[in-house]
């Protein structure tokens, strides 16, 4: 096994779930110090910094300007909510090249106290698309729906077998004090909820909230020093997937490709994973990035769902033990982050103990950016406790 | 469907004023590359499959299928939104209108139809062929 290319050596989760009192910027600050807190390090020991487009002002240069940091590398890399795992990998990338030994990650949104619903704050007055869709009124939902109309139509897959997701989700919400909805779901009551967009009902989609977080990836030698549970990068992959010239195929997402990237560099596969934190922005979207990923065969996500196969000590594999983007936080529309803090928590232990996954050595984390019905971006982390 | 729903403007560039004209005049159409020979959508200056610049119009039959739909079921006036593959071979989004939306099915045949935006340009959107 090859030495790991760098560490998530400090995580953090905004605890606010409605931030009308705390301006982005400010966001941005509390998460980094929360994250440079929990690895023991100082604001001073950062020299890389990353945020996606969403970032306030003119992205890094006004963060870094608010933050007081001196850096000698930034990233911006936007490809949505999955951004965040892109930025774990290029920061590996950038500590393994030497242009960085600490690396600040943040992300901050207030889609409630800005009102702007599940916008993801994107300039459209440029978008190429925009003439294209924009009459029709679409929008996350209904877009993602279609994707689960089609899965319906090509594979058979049903409102029940969905609910399960949300089922799972809930189950694990009910032990974080945090999560914005707590209340233990059946599969009656998901089929209970109202249709949104058909064949997506209420509780299909994830909650709408303020908030988020920051991770800090530093190199081996300096993650071995402070003194927690070392959890390193053992691989990665990337893939956008989008209309493909409207050649459409909505039965797969980008995680096909970003997901066997990421299992070949690490040189395990889906059945060395117990448990994979999924981008849950919507229950077709696990549902979907399951199959992607190899957890089952395409067409078979349905069944692998089912009857509690994603609750932690009951099913085959734990996912989003902290209730995830379908329950808990969905911080600015951008969950990947969480995906993140998650998988981290669960590998050194810190997990609640009604959800933690016993003697657990290796995790997935998976981030799905913009829609899965038009143009989204895939990001796959394999993450180990060494 | 007694109220209209209010439709977003498109807003046509030089890249594709051709094909908004094309529509106030009640024709839909697709562009195709004369050097792959592929038609794509939407449209673009260049082909996205083989990046020639030598793409041209050519009017669709206006024929098609539903290939996936959703109904936002809370907006203000309830619609369809839609991909529809064209018989041309691009699959688009779109509107499904004149239909009830709880018939409304996956491998629908379906036929142009257009419907006006607020500022009156015609959209291109698609209503169920009549039975065949």
């Amino acid at each position: 096994m090859p030495q790991p290319k760098a560490c998530i050596a400090g995580i953090f989760e905004h605890p606010t779930r409605r931030a009308d009192d705390k301006p982005l910027a400010q966001l941005h600050a509390e998460v980094a110090a929360g994250a440079l807190r929990d690895a023991g390090l100082s604001k001073s020991d950062v020299d890389g910094y990353f945020c996606a487009g969403d970032a306030p002002g003119l992205g890094p240069l006004s963060m870094v300007d608010y933050l007081g940091l001196r850096v000698r590398h930034v990233d911006t890399t936007d490809t949505g909510g999955s951004a965040y795992l892109v930025h774990v990998a290029h920061a590996a990338e950038a500590i393994a090249a030497g242009k960085c030994n600490v690396a600040l990650i943040t992300l901050a949104g207030r889609p409630l106290a800005e009102g702007m619903g599940s916008g993801l704050g994107l300039r459209l007055d440029n978008m190429p698309d925009v003439a294209f869709e924009a009459p029709y009124g679409t929008a996350v939902l209904n877009l993602y729906a279609m994707v689960a109309q089609r899965h319906m139509y090509e594979f058979g897959t049903t409102a029940e077998q969905l609910a399960w997701i949300k089922v799972a989700a809930s189950h694990h919400a009910q032990h974080n004090p945090q999560a914005v909805l707590r209340k233990v779901l059946t599969v009656e009551d998901v089929l209970a909820s109202p249709m949104v967009a058909d064949p997506l009902r209420k509780h299909d989609c994830c909650v709408i909230n303020d908030g988020g977080g920051a991770l800090v990836v530093t190199r081996p030698e300096i993650a071995r020093g402070l003194g927690r549970p070392v959890v390193s990068l053992r691989g990665s992959g990337t893939a956008v997937k989008a209309q493909m010239g409207g050649k459409v195929d909505l039965t797969y997402s980008a995680g096909r490709f970003s997901g066997a990237a990421a299992f070949e560099e690490a040189g395990v596969t889906p059945a060395d994973i117990r448990y994979a934190s999924i981008y849950d922005s919507f229950t077709i979207t696990v549902l979907c990035t399951l199959e992607d990923l190899g957890f089952c065969e395409k067409g078979r996500g349905g069944a692998f769902v089912a009857d509690g196969n994603l609750i932690s000590g009951v099913g085959r594999l734990a996912f989003n033990t902290d209730g995830g983007g379908l329950c808990s936080n969905h911080p600015g529309n951008r969950g990947g982050i969480t995906k993140v803090i998650e998988a981290v928590r669960q590998l050194r232990g810190e997990a609640h103990p009604a959800v933690q996954v016993p003697d657990l050595h290796l995790a997935l984390a998976h981030g799905t950016g913009g829609s899965l019905g038009t143009r989204h971006g895939s990001a796959t982390l394999i993450l180990e406790r060494n | 469907m007694s109220t209209p729903r209010d439709i977003t403007p498109p807003q046509p560039t030089p890249e594709t004023a051709p094909y908004w004209a094309a529509a106030r005049e009640g024709r839909l159409l697709v562009k195709r590359c004369n050097a792959c020979g592929e038609h794509h959508a939407y449209p673009r200056a260049l082909c996205p499959f083989c990046f020639s610049e030598d793409t041209v119009w050519e009017e669709a039959s206006g024929q098609g299928t539903i290939y996936s739909f959703s109904i936002m079921r809370r907006a203000k006036v309830p619609y369809a939104v839609a991909y529809v593959t064209l018989a041309e071979g691009p699959t688009i989004i779109s509107n499904i209108v004149d239909a009830e939306f709880d018939a409304l099915r996956v491998g629908q045949p379906v036929r142009l139809a257009f419907r006006a935006a607020t500022d009156g340009q015609p959209v291109p959107m698609f209503a169920p062929a009549s039975e065949p």
